[in-house]
């Protein structure tokens, strides 16, 4: 593909050794690995690494490992295995990694898929995952580890320490001294890099097969977009398997050429990351609410001076901490105010958390609820969104500083073209897609359609300022009868946002307007009667308080006010509502067991209801039978007051 | 298991012990041989605590004498002990509640320490090395029970387990040769008591180290030990490899309170 080539052919650096060994060449002392060993991080530098990764390809190579070969890796980040990917790819080879936590018969396919001979593992555990299944694999031929912790007693000839490896191939290396530069000379940019696999939550796993100059061209989008240097740190955690962690840990640090430090253990991430001071770090949102929560916790059991300034400033940098980090004019009074509490909370704060050096921060895998992202954000911390699937390298659309928009994710990055298709999903095309699935033309030629777009599944819009906003999975998304386009998951995560609705269910699929079924969430809805002295029995009485139904409809007009803003979901304003009389639950079948609502199954069993909705009625009377959790079986039966709800005229934007 | 058990390195020959006219030990002869881990079994009150500690030096027997390495033990004191390669573990567990886990660790180096205090107080001379020096082998022992992420937690927060293996880590931190454990599985639940059990058998076959070990799951103990010494009343009953103790009449009756 020219455009790959375009992207990946920077003086002649268009393969990862090639940019490894040019790094050892022009930053040789620089750290480019710390790990925590023993309580100490230990470094190795540039020239470190590309020498201990030059013993490790020799010796792959004397183990027998050819071009075209595939390497499974699987452990935690550990720099020897991601030594191990480079060396693999020196030697025209495929490092394929698997989620380490996985158990031995799930690692099964991917093995076989795979054909793969030689594995590097972390550990014993993951040694005996392997023995276990290397009969029903047939082509594993060697295991190489690195801890050798509890090996002591494993005398099978197929097992090799990582060290006596580096040792095989230093010998290697001193009798064919050409070999490896020759080997990595023969590397090209459109060589497949890594293999990694999809979840396959939808079938069998498959081989997601990444170019060098696909990952090189994602890297360099990113590494632009958020100018990070070589003088960068990053915490290394989440799993290699990861396309996350393949882009940010592996394939921009060998673009930029920063330093990748890779914690101790799995639960010693947190005192890490405060030790580290990582200039750029990736966390999934519960995560950064998780964080949040523990200071919010700790806080109440702060003195009251302490308490009444951290709230004080807590509310300065609501109202103008994320502009003044957007660059956004801002008051003096403010400023003075949010420089002082920058000495004085916020910047403390960062540093408990070990975010004073973050120079970007990124969240992604999930929504992330408005609160939270702003929390971070206004404290200074360049908390930013991103999109991208394993066959875009995770590179689709970045956010640009200065332009955050909390529920959108980002602009198209640089090099990649984004379409809406007609049924509203979006589609890519870039330097960064998916040479092939392995061994899966058919699979490849599903995703990729006519024109080189590759289609993502996910539904969602490109807004007025050219930013993407996903809304939901394409199989979907319906429409209302007028034609427009109607998402029920990003109506219903909207409202999820608000700690009183704990769950929604929105219908309008071929109807002419939107209606939803709202349930409350008992806690916080509990805890907000209790303080103003609203008496309530239960879930079903206090879902039917008046009061409790004023506030939903506060909510549900707050999203509607906010919806007419977005020429494309305009008209999926929520006009009518009810309060449903029990909760959902998985025990009825309403859920599944991971807590998403089976839509059809609700629509089906509250079809009356629906009716009542779209028939104009102001209440219905309903029974439904309950499975209690002890196995007995009751009913729970209400009349609901359905409530309507103020909706916005939409302003069409003269074109 | 390719582990080598040695000779016999302890020797105890008819120790009796009586705390006024309490008779707590009675004509008790056992030996423990190098390498090997040792149970000492028998239902409460049977004089086992009691037994390790006139090993450790705690309780001096008023008859029977004590052989260590084939040379006779003299009346000896718990330090001497320690000096001897002796560590051991408590019942109830016995660390410095307020101080970090580290802290804890590093106390279990004092004996091989050298430098004065005078020295450590003003961290120059011998002391500094000498502190780094002993860090790092603090360092690997935390490695070893993997217990990295509470290296600088006050060890009276940490659940009992934690702290049982943290117990485990002050002992071994002294490089013992032989280690005696008190009771290092009560009240675990079976999760504990398996990594508890993974990190004795590593113990042993990783440093080689000696082990007695008081305990009183029965499971646990017949599936780890290479010999049990069974006592009641003060009195041995029973002693061999597991599944000789396993059926031995005595040690049933004694177990199960039958045919008395």
């Amino acid at each position: 593909m020219p455009t790959q080539a375009n992207y990946a052919a920077v003086d002649g650096l268009h393969t990862f050794p090639r940019l490894l060994f040019h790094h050892a060449r022009v930053r040789p002392n620089a750290p480019a690995m710390r790990e925590k060993y023993l309580g100490i991080w230990q470094t190795w530098t540039w020239a470190d690494v590309a020498d201990r990764v030059r013993a490790l390809a020799c010796g792959l190579a004397s183990l027998g490992f050819k071009r075209g070969d595939n390497l499974a890796i699987i452990g935690d980040n550990r720099p020897h295995l991601y030594m191990m990917m480079s060396a693999a790819q020196c030697l025209g080879g495929v490092p394929v990694p698997l989620y380490q936590d996985a158990v031995a018969n799930e690692m099964l396919f991917v093995l076989q898929d795979a054909g793969i001979r030689f594995v590097v593992v972390e550990d014993q555990e993951q040694v005996d995952k392997m023995l276990e299944v290397s009969d029903q694999v047939g082509t594993l031929e060697h295991i190489i580890y690195d801890d050798p912790r509890g090996m002591r007693h494993y005398n099978q000839p197929f097992l090799h320490d990582i060290h006596e490896l580096m040792e095989m191939g230093r010998i290697h290396d001193r009798n064919h001294s050409d070999f490896l530069t020759a080997e990595v000379e023969q590397g090209h940019y459109d060589d497949v890099s890594v293999m990694l696999y999809t979840s396959g939550t939808t079938g069998k796993p498959k081989g997601v097969c990444q170019t060098h100059a696909a990952f090189i061209a994602a890297a360099q989008g990113g590494v632009q977009v958020d100018k990070l240097g070589a003088d960068g740190d990053i915490l290394s955690y989440l799993p290699m398997a990861w396309v996350g962690d393949h882009l940010f840990s592996y394939a921009q640090a060998l673009v930029a050429g920063f330093t990748i430090n890779c914690p101790e253990s799995g639960e010693t991430v947190m005192s890490d990351l405060r030790e580290i001071g990582p200039t750029c770090y990736f966390a999934p949102p519960r995560v950064f609410e998780s964080l949040l929560t523990s200071v919010m916790i700790r806080m109440e059991d702060a003195g009251k001076i302490k308490q009444k300034m951290f709230h004080h400033f807590m509310a300065v940098a609501k109202r103008c901490g994320a502009d003044i980090l957007d660059g956004k004019s801002v008051g003096l009074g403010d400023r003075v105010q949010y420089w002082l509490g920058n000495l004085l909370i916020y910047g403390p704060l960062r540093n408990v958390l070990g975010m004073s050096r973050i120079k970007v921060a990124y969240t992604a895998g999930a929504a992330i609820g408005p609160e939270l992202f702003r929390f971070y954000r206004s404290m200074g911390i360049n908390l930013k969104q991103f999109y991208g699937q394993t066959e875009t390298c995770a590179y689709v659309c970045l956010q640009p500083d200065g332009q955050i928009k909390f529920d959108s994710v980002g602009q198209p990055a640089p090099g990649v073209e984004i379409k809406i298709a007609d049924n509203g999903e979006v589609l890519v095309k870039g330097p960064m897609l998916l040479k092939e699935y392995y061994k899966r033309p058919d699979a490849t030629a599903e995703s990729i359609n006519a024109d080189g777009y590759f289609m993502t599944g996910d539904a969602g819009f490109l807004d007025e300022d050219g930013h993407l906003k996903i809304i939901d999975r394409a199989k979907d998304v319906g429409k209302l009868s007028n034609g427009a386009m109607f998402a029920p998951n990003y109506i219903e995560n909207k409202l999820k946002f608000f700690q009183h609705i704990k769950e929604v269910v929105c219908f309008g699929h071929d109807r002419d307007m939107v209606t939803a079924f709202v349930n409350i969430d008992v806690g916080a809805v509990g805890n907000w009667a209790e303080r103003r002295g609203i008496s309530y029995a239960g879930y079903t009485d206090l879902a039917s308080k008046p009061q409790v139904l004023e506030l939903i409809r506060e909510c549900v007009e707050q999203i509607n006010a906010d919806l007419v803003h977005d020429s494309m979901v305009a008209d999926s304003q929520i006009h009518r509502f009810l309060v449903l009389h029990k909760e959902l639950d998985p025990d009825d079948d309403e859920l599944t067991r991971t807590r998403k609502v089976r839509r059809n199954f609700v629509a089906e069993k509250y079809k009356v209801l629906i009716d009542a909705l779209y028939e104009g009625k102001a209440n219905q009377y309903i029974e439904t039978e309950v499975k209690f959790e002890d196995g007995r079986r009751g009913k729970v039966a209400a009349d609901l007051k359905i409530v309507d709800a103020k909706t916005f005229p939409i302003v069409k934007k003269a074109a | 298991m390719s582990k080598k058990i040695g000779d016999v390195i302890l020797d105890l020959q008819n120790i009796s012990l009586r705390f006024g006219g309490v008779k707590a030990l009675t004509d008790i002869s056992f030996d423990v041989r190098q390498h090997e881990i040792r149970a000492i079994i028998g239902p409460n009150g049977a004089g086992k605590s009691s037994m390790l500690n006139v090993i450790n030096g705690v309780y001096h027997p008023q008859e029977g004498k004590i052989f260590w390495h084939g040379n006779e033990r003299k009346r000896m004191e718990p330090h001497m002990a320690a000096q001897q390669n002796i560590a051991r573990t408590f019942q109830n567990i016995a660390l410095f509640k307020g101080m970090s886990v580290l802290d804890n660790i590093m106390t279990g180096r004092i004996t091989k320490m050298k430098a004065n205090f005078i020295e450590h107080a003003l961290w120059f001379g011998r002391a500094r090395k000498e502190e780094l020096e002993h860090r790092k082998k603090v360092e690997e022992v935390i490695d070893f029970l993997e217990i990295q992420h509470i290296r600088k937690t006050p060890v009276g927060r940490l659940p009992y387990g934690l702290q049982k293996r943290v117990e485990l880590g002050r002992a071994l931190a002294a490089e013992p040769s032989m280690l005696l454990l008190d009771e290092p599985m009560a009240g675990m639940n079976v999760e504990e008591k398996q990594d508890m059990c993974r990190f004795i058998l590593d113990v042993n076959d990783q440093f080689g180290t000696t082990i007695v070990l008081i305990e009183h799951d029965m499971g646990v103990v017949m599936d780890i030990s290479d010999r049990v010494v069974v006592l009641d009343y003060g009195k041995k009953i029973g002693d061999g490899v597991p599944d000789e103790v396993k059926n031995n009449e005595d040690v049933i009756k004694a177990y199960l309170g039958a045919g008395h």
